[in-house]
């Protein structure tokens, strides 16, 4: 008796346990008056804090300060989220995937947050994945890449409005044979990590589809910020391509266009550059003319001319003097997105529960500043919008970058259709695909 | 041919880069014995400061040659003052402690200095340019090599040489010798070890500092650029052996051929390439190609 009453402590006492190191707020709703908690994880220091990690940041404060104040146009107009203010923290991606992992468990755990919005690097979107699906934490992904996030497994707690990276890879192989329609050969540069090694294979997986007699020539992997590109631009003046793909981002990129212009690689062949749009403003008439531009989606000046693109360009350039690139689309159509799940989910003036926005996120259909996003692979958790592509070229006259020659790709001809992995859906030819 | 040709200049290329990132390092841990992390920091203040200096100079329209010899000359200052501030406010605090504990002082030295960074030049990032597209290129063949990286290749040549000139044939550089051979026995005989130690510091600060600038117009000038740059210092300087300085200037070679050589014909190895010949290097030579087994003093 006196051992079934201990077991019956312990059980207790573990079930207790047990409850107390579940998050608070998946279980219970809140009182309607306390602010809506949101972790927003980008980075802020190191090489990808400039290019993608600023904007991104940038992104997620003014659009909180725009939802807050009630101004973002309808359907977004309702203060904060469903009427209930916004309070942001931000925290650094910098570290190892381990720090990261801590940081994101410090929100979900200490700082009670509602949701985390953010994440840049897709190890650690990774690495974050199964603790937000153990935490039960609802997670939207910003812009990290890898479609392995949902493909990996059905997740319920981990959305990413936007686009994985095949969409840029097919978007940039169908772009580029629509310009150059007698490629014979053509060459890749990209970061020797999941990213780069992603972003060639379904490259170079969409070629192979669509320009089948067209050779890949030259296949470079430097490391990861590498710097110095001498060797590899050596490499590609040597080659008999007509094209070089990149998915060469932050630094590398900048770096690699410096060092092939001294050299001339771009009047041999023709850049593609597929998160080119992120640099424009900085490099502005050092990125070369001719240069094919894409922007992870259509953002920044690829971006629809709609309402939302006016006011979170106008509100965006008026704040920071710079007009936002993909990064700060990205941020935006994740925030709206949760924003109308988050007010779909609701009943009343209680907050609803991280399932009941999980299951309002699931499968909703939306319009951003970068045009319409249907999440409909990942069982309603990943994003598919349509893309598009440009050709760069500097006007002297304004003195300022412009993406010309723009062609648009609906989501359908660019993304895979749900159910099939994406480089299964490459490797068979792109069947499905409504171009 | 062509293939062997541009394996050559690319090799030199990375090689002259490396040397004058490394020349610094090793000097400091040969006189020091100092494996000193904070070199990364000198970079990239060097690469910083560089940068800044062409803001100048092309905002005001200098000459080319002139803004070149002050971005180096102002880089260089921003070394030294670094490596004086470092040397006498900290690391000599920390002479006779364990070699372990003063590498973990220059690492958090490094770590603090990297948001230093942050503060004075922010966090985007900067081009620097003008000067690598200023001087143009050349074509031989089919191959176009830019003219500043044959300047780097000369700023390099000349840092070897000066090296090799000051250690054999200027009194300090004898000093030097000596301290570097036995420091107890140096300073036995009168040599004032703690202004060597100073002197060299500010040496190697002021060399790292160089590798930032002339590589700033060659980079994107931007946070973490210190990181990347001392681990590949440290391999080079493992291989020649550590406080060698004909050492880095072969490490460096080794390194630039072989490198530019699986970007060329294999690129799949590039990443392996410069750590397996380190890895073999060491099998061989454990204390690296110039320096000889030390016997253990008592």
């Amino acid at each position: 008796m006196i051992k079934g009453r201990t077991a019956s402590c312990w059980t207790l006492a573990g079930l207790a346990a047990a409850a107390m190191s579940l998050p608070a707020h998946a279980q219970t709703p809140a009182p309607a008056a306390a602010p809506v908690k949101l972790g927003i994880v980008s980075f802020l220091s190191g090489p990808a804090a400039s290019p993608f990690g600023l904007p991104g940041r940038n992104g997620a404060e003014i659009v909180i300060e725009a939802l807050n104040a009630g101004t973002a146009p309808a359907p977004y107009n309702k203060v904060g989220f469903g009427g209930t203010k916004i309070e942001a923290k931000y925290v650094d991606e910098a570290g190892s995937a381990a720090n990261v992992v801590t940081d994101f468990r410090n929100l979900v755990q200490r700082d009670q947050v509602d949701a985390v919005v953010g994440y840049i690097s897709s190890g650690n979107c990774l690495a974050v994945t199964p603790v937000a699906e153990e935490l039960k934490a609802l997670t939207v992904f910003y812009d990290c890449g890898t479609p392995r996030i949902f493909e990996e497994k059905a997740r319920a707690y981990v959305f990413r409005p936007s686009p994985h990276a095949t969409m840029d890879s097919v978007g940039a192989a169908r772009y580029l044979i629509a310009k150059k329609k007698n490629l014979t050969s053509f060459s890749g540069i990209n970061q020797n990590y999941a990213w780069g090694q992603d972003s060639w294979r379904d490259f170079i997986g969409a070629m192979k589809v669509l320009a089948p007699k067209a050779e890949a020539d030259k296949i470079l992997f430097p490391k990861l910020f590498a710097g110095e590109f001498g060797a590899e631009v050596s490499t590609l003046l040597t080659s008999k391509s007509q094209a070089v793909h990149t998915s060469f981002w932050n630094g590398d990129l900048e770096g690699f266009i410096y060092q092939q212009q001294a050299r001339g690689l771009d009047k041999r062949m023709t850049i593609i550059a597929t998160t080119g749009e992120s640099s424009i403003w900085r490099l502005r008439d050092k990125m070369p003319d001719g240069t094919i531009i894409g922007g992870r989606g259509p953002h920044g000046p690829l971006a629809p001319d709609n309402a939302f693109n006016k006011w979170f360009s106008k509100i965006y350039t008026d704040r920071y003097n710079v007009p936002p690139t993909y990064p700060s689309y990205q941020m935006a159509q994740s925030l709206l997105g949760l924003k109308l799940a988050y007010e779909k989910a609701a009943t009343g003036t209680a907050k609803p529960t991280t399932d009941q926005i999980a299951a309002a996120f699931k499968g909703l259909v939306f319009t951003g500043p970068s045009g319409e996003i249907k999440m409909v692979l990942g069982d309603g958790h990943q994003g598919i919008q349509e893309t598009a592509y440009g050709t760069y070229r500097f006007n002297k006259a304004k003195k300022e970058p412009e993406i010309i020659d723009v062609m648009r790709f609906p989501a359908e001809c660019v993304n895979p259709p749900p159910g099939i992995d994406a480089d299964k859906w490459i490797e068979g030819g792109m069947k499905g695909a409504k171009c | 041919m062509l293939t062997a040709s541009a394996i050559l200049t690319d090799g030199l290329v990375y090689a002259a880069y490396l040397f004058i990132v490394a020349v610094g390092l090793t000097l400091i841990f040969g006189v020091m014995k100092i494996l000193n992390v904070t070199h990364g920091s000198f970079y990239a203040f060097g690469a910083y400061g560089a940068a800044t200096a062409v803001g100048i100079y092309t905002n005001g329209d200098w000459n080319a040659a002139l803004g070149f010899v002050f971005m180096l000359g102002l880089a260089m200052a921003i070394g030294l003052i670094m490596g004086i501030i470092l040397e006498r406010g900290l690391l000599r605090l920390v002479y006779g402690k364990d070699e372990v504990v003063i590498v973990l002082v220059t690492y958090a030295t490094f770590l603090i200095l990297e948001d230093v960074i942050g503060l004075i030049w922010g966090t985007q990032s900067y081009g620097a340019y003008q000067p690598m597209i200023s001087a143009g290129n050349i074509e031989i063949g089919e191959l176009v090599l830019s003219n500043y990286d044959i300047v780097l290749v000369v700023i390099a040549a000349a840092v070897a040489f000066a090296a090799y000139w000051s250690l054999k044939y200027t009194r300090y550089g004898r000093l030097l010798t000596t301290v570097i051979y036995d420091r107890e026995t140096a300073a036995a005989f009168g040599i004032n070890v703690t202004l060597v130690y100073t002197v060299t510091f500010l040496i190697g600060a002021a060399l790292g500092a160089l590798g930032g600038a002339v590589m700033a117009p060659k980079i994107s000038v931007t946070l973490g650029i210190g990181v990347e740059v001392i681990v590949l210092a440290f391999a080079v300087v493992a291989i020649g052996g550590m406080g060698s300085i004909e050492g880095a200037l072969v490490g460096a070679l080794i390194v630039g051929i072989c490198r530019a050589a699986a970007v060329h014909l294999m690129p799949q190895i590039e990443l392996f390439v410069v750590y397996g010949v380190m890895a073999l290097v060491l099998v061989a030579r454990p204390y690296g190609l110039f320096v000889r087994a030390q016997p253990r003093k008592i």
